[in-house]
């Protein structure tokens, strides 16, 4: 699956990043703990998340993970963005709860982190 | 004896706007040199979880990092209260962070079991003067 491939079943909207959305992703994963996803989240993967800060974006570096989604609506602010941009992360946002915008991926067979 | 590259952060107490640059330059050190992404990986972790334990639990300190033909080395030493209970504070869950720290993400009490999980070489010390941990990444 790729990003674009994930936003169209999430419904979601790229922030930032779109240059990327051919990429494949590994994985997905959802928290919204950042010390959660950085114990289980997987290279390559998707982050969905609640936590809007730039915290997600340097965690997101850390594992290099590709796409983080924003769910339940939630906006990241320029300064979230600009972050992203610098260290190559792809936004997204979109209008589903954590809980649906993973089962959707998962449905479509993106697998858990924990698989991998 | 092998060149060693090293270079040294200063991370200041409750610093969170700056969390993670200290890691993220650490990271690409690591890029640069053409260390294996896996292991880069490895080491950005375990060196983002103790940068962010310095920020919440201490009064600042130094993470260092060595780089040699053979191991990538993290060393963190900070002044600060120390850990209580360092059995504790290695169990899954466990953990001592405000609800302000909370709120941001963080806290939840996998820093120190990630950092053993993700470093070949694992240990620390503590009293009440402060916190030293040493980590070691081998090359193969």
């Amino acid at each position: 699956m790729t990003i674009a491939q994930a936003a169209a079943a999430l419904g979601g909207t790229p922030v930032c990043g779109e240059e990327n959305l051919d990429k494949p992703l590994t994985s997905g994963c959802g928290a919204d703990l950042m010390s959660d996803a950085l114990a289980f989240a997987k290279h390559g993967s998707i982050l969905l998340t609640g936590m809007v800060n730039q915290h997600v974006i340097r965690t997101a570096e850390m594992l290099d993970v590709l796409c983080i989604c924003f769910v339940r609506g939630k906006k990241p602010t320029e300064d979230i963005c600009e972050l992203a941009r610098q260290t190559g992360v792809t936004l997204m946002t979109c209008d589903y709860t954590l809980y649906e915008a993973c089962g959707r991926l998962y449905e479509k067979g993106l697998p858990p982190c924990s698989r991998l | 004896m092998s060149d060693v590259f090293k270079e040294s952060f200063e991370i200041e107490a409750g610093d969170f706007a700056s969390a993670g640059e200290a890691s993220a330059k650490i990271k690409s050190i690591l890029r640069m040199i053409g260390i294996d992404p896996a292991l880069t990986r490895r080491v950005t972790i375990a060196s983002y979880e103790a940068e962010l334990n310095m920020i919440i639990h201490s009064q600042g300190g130094v993470m260092s990092v060595e780089i040699s033909t053979e191991a990538i080395a993290l060393f963190c030493e900070d002044t600060g209260p120390g850990i209580a209970d360092i059995d504790m504070a290695m169990q899954e869950g466990y953990s001592t962070a405000s609800s302000d720290v909370r709120m941001m993400g963080f806290g939840a009490g996998m820093g120190l079991p990630n950092m053993k999980k993700n470093s070949d070489e694992f240990s620390i010390h503590s009293d009440t003067n402060g916190t030293r941990l040493n980590m070691r990444f081998n090359m193969n």
